[in-house]
């Protein structure tokens, strides 16, 4: 027998990185806001510097909910499925993901807003790849701009601005956007090591810079700046200088009073009254049915919960899923094109022992379209990423660049030698949306509930495999130019299971080919929102998050704002 | 705060245990039956340890996996952290027996360390019949776990000794690193703790005990 309880204004489901931040503008303006968590609430002694723990058992994220709705992935729809991994990328926990992610806070280019014309326009008709379903955005980076730096403020993210109101400073990326303001804090320092390769990349010509990242490089808001301690890669942080939602955003929300939060709640179905607008949703908490009222939903899962909640949500007047009577959930859904990283090695020790995943310099002058593709067979590019962050058991793990076999007493002598002058690179690639590649329910796999889970349908195609190779060759020439002795090309894989997943619910002004509005709402169902990447219909060559959060934000704000309109 | 083992110290015990891989059966099942294994039979801990001496063995370099626990690591995570190999562990440790004792007429644990070379190179290549899925698919599951229990944190039972720290120069855990300690060739003072030596942190359930619903 259900529970129903008393209804809230907004209930808002995953309190991650982008419900997390939602909540905060929801409860400032007094709104009743429910937030239902499938995780619980994590501490600083939860955060150990434990390799195995983190980066090779799967923790915390192994024990959870989003662990028994693991997506299953193949290639295309005439291929058998792939082996179904074991732990999930992402995790369930007040913060979601932010707990544990590398905080990586990029904002968009502004070519990624306008892919279709600005290439249009430069190259011709034509230079859109076969078979994309790519589509400018509704709106342009000066309209999400002010959003971007609310959230760089309310989380307290560190860096070096690249344009300050149209000026450009050479000491950060000379090829973002217009901000309004620089960054609330100064970059993260810089390692021997980043330096040597930033050096290189000045003398190659190209503009190193530091990357912006949601970590304290002092102290921010009452909270410790980083301590460098080296298991900020899938661990969380252990004096909260990482800003997750959980030690920035909600907090606040909190203090006002007005946000009431459940944790482990696994939010089921979203339910629809006899007008087909969202009326709450219903959760299983220690066994029991929980029925939400309220008078507006917001789903701010991870990009598969956030589909499969809505293809599981059935109903007379949506017998597809709701808002799906269009058929375009689980559409232009693409990941991040992240695999395929370039390995070097150095005939000298390095000191990565120390630092972090967002401790790096980066190249963006192979990203987007910040290079001339005049001639060249592909659009979109990457970002290039070296940054301080290893660990003993992946040390020992390394490549041997084919000098040593991968055990016995030759492969001691060489990893002992070698355990600290090896590097790998982080390769963040365009990635568009293509019509065969796409997300749907699984027809047999299910999760312990008799609920489907999410099936990947996806693939790489031309246009991404030949921005990979394109960049592995920028990334050897800039190892090879700050010394490295050997590079190695890591594999490209197949489109599975991401970190970086987008799509299946996209934000367009036209309804006939997206799920959302330009505010983030349902064009099928008003009163129902949805945060996070599943509205993005382009990758960009950048982490997602901080794009997602604005994003978030954004509607947020639009939700108070309208509240009368959208409530109904 | 653990000891830490001097450089002879850690020399006179590599030597010690150089011996280890060649001794026939009946000792290493002595030795198993001195500390059971609390997952593993006798027959399997004896072919496991002497399948870990050979991917990261004890020589001039110092000590190797058997020497810092790998086997006893794997052996407890069968019971806790992936209880779901257990399986996988004992099919595949079988095989290879079975197929040491057809190629080279002998028990595994017993042959010359040259010929285990030989054989654990006929499954890493996947020459070896008789594994499923594949001789290579354990290899690599044996490899990864090799290296967890010999480099990984000490809680978990490998990494004894910090052997596995010390062979690859990592210098331990730190909670706050300086700008100077992130210089390419700092001098950095080894530190051997494990992460729960600091009381600062709670210990978790390990990946195989899962929530309810």
């Amino acid at each position: 027998m259900a529970t129903r309880l008393d209804a809230a204004d907004v209930v808002v489901v995953g309190l991650g990185g982008v419900g997390g931040v939602a909540v905060e503008p929801l409860a400032a303006a007094g709104l009743n806001v429910v937030g239902l968590e499938a995780g619980t609430r994590l501490s600083a002694r939860d955060f150990a510097p434990d390799e195995l723990r983190n980066n090779f058992r799967g923790w915390p994220h192994a024990a959870q909910k989003c662990n028994r709705e693991i997506p299953v992935h193949r290639p295309n729809a005439s291929a058998p499925d792939n082996p179904r991994s074991s732990v999930h990328v992402m995790m369930n926990g007040i913060g979601g993901t932010t707990l544990h992610y590398w905080a990586q806070s990029w904002r968009l280019n502004p070519w990624d807003f306008k892919v279709v014309s600005e290439t249009t326009r430069r190259y011709g008709s034509g230079r859109i790849p076969k078979g994309s379903t790519v589509e400018d955005w509704p709106f342009g980076l000066e309209e999400l701009e002010p959003y971007y730096d609310k959230v760089e403020r309310a989380i307290g993210v560190s860096g070096q601005a690249g344009n300050v109101k149209g000026l450009v400073d050479p000491r950060g990326n000379i090829f973002e956007g217009p901000r309004e303001r620089a960054y609330p804090m100064p970059p993260l320092r810089g390692t021997e090591f980043t330096d040597l390769m930033g050096n290189a990349a000045q003398r190659l010509g190209w503009h190193p810079f530091p990357g912006p990242a949601a970590v304290n490089s002092e102290v921010y808001d009452g909270r410790s700046a980083c301590l460098y301690h080296g298991f900020c890669n899938r661990g969380g942080c252990h004096v909260s200088a990482k800003n997750s939602t959980a030690v920035s955003t909600i907090p606040r929300a909190e203090r006002t009073g007005k946000l009431a939060i459940v944790t482990e709640a696994h939010v089921t179905r979203v339910d629809v009254d006899a007008d087909g607008r969202a009326a709450g949703v219903q959760y299983l908490k220690d066994g029991e049915t929980y029925i939400q009222p309220a008078a507006v939903v917001l789903l701010a899962g991870y990009t598969y919960e956030n589909v499969r909640l809505l293809l599981l949500s059935t109903s007379a007047a949506y017998p597809r899923g709701l808002a799906n009577n269009g058929g375009q959930v689980g559409r232009h859904y693409f990941t991040h094109n992240q695999a395929g990283g370039v390995l070097a090695l150095f005939p000298h020790k390095l000191n990565r022992w120390y630092g972090l995943p967002a401790q790096g310099v980066a190249v963006d002058d192979f990203a987007d379209d910040n290079f001339d593709h005049t001639g060249l067979d592909f659009i979109g590019g990457g970002n290039l990423w070296v940054y301080s962050d290893q660990r003993p058991i992946a040390a020992a793990g390394m490549p041997t660049f084919g000098r040593a076999p991968r055990w016995g007493a030759n492969w001691k002598q060489f990893v002992m030698e070698n355990a600290d002058r090896w590097c790998n690179s982080y390769l963040q690639k365009t990635t568009l949306p293509y019509e065969d590649n796409v997300l749907d329910l699984h027809p047999t796999v299910k999760d312990p509930l008799g609920d489907p889970v999410i099936r990947i349908t996806a693939d790489h195609k031309d246009n991404e495999k030949r921005i990979a190779a394109f960049v592995q060759d920028k990334m050897e020439q800039w190892f090879l130019e700050a010394g490295a002795v050997a590079t190695q090309r890591q594999p490209f894989g197949t489109m599975g299971v991401s970190t970086h997943a987008y799509g299946g619910t996209r934000m367009g002004d036209d309804p006939e080919t997206n799920v959302v509005d330009r505010w983030g709402f349902c064009h099928e169902v008003q009163n129902l929102g949805v945060l996070g990447a599943s509205v993005m219909g382009t990758s960009g060559a950048h982490n997602p998050t901080l794009t997602a959060q604005a994003l978030a934000w954004r509607t947020a704000e639009r939700l108070v704002a309208e509240w009368r309109s959208i409530a109904g | 705060m653990k000891r830490r083992l001097s450089r002879r110290e850690m020399l006179r015990r590599s030597a010690a245990f150089g011996a280890v891989a060649a001794v026939p059966a009946n000792v290493l099942a002595q030795a198993a039956r001195a500390a059971p294994y609390a997952n593993l039979t006798a027959a399997e801990a004896a072919t496991l340890e002497a399948l870990v001496a050979r991917l990261i063995p004890s020589d001039a370099n110092g000590p190797g996996a058997l020497e810092a626990g790998a086997a006893r690591y794997i052996d407890r995570a069968l019971g806790d952290a992936f209880p779901a190999q257990r399986p996988t562990y004992a099919a595949g440790l079988a095989a290879l027996e079975t197929y040491a004792r057809s190629r080279a007429g002998g028990s595994f644990a017993v042959l010359p360390p040259q010929r285990q070379d030989e054989l654990i190179d006929d499954l890493e290549q996947d020459r070896a019949p008789g594994f499923t899925p594949s001789a290579s698919t354990f290899f690599e599951l044996v490899l990864g776990h090799t290296l967890e229990g010999t480099f990984g944190d000490p809680h978990y039972g490998g990494n004894r000794d910090f052997i596995g720290w010390e062979l690859i120069g990592y210098p331990g855990l730190r909670l706050a690193v300086t700008a100077e300690q992130q210089r390419m060739n700092a001098a950095l003072e080894p530190l051997q703790t494990s992460a729960y030596d600091h009381t600062q942190f709670d210990e978790h359930r390990a990946a195989g005990e899962r929530d309810g619903d």
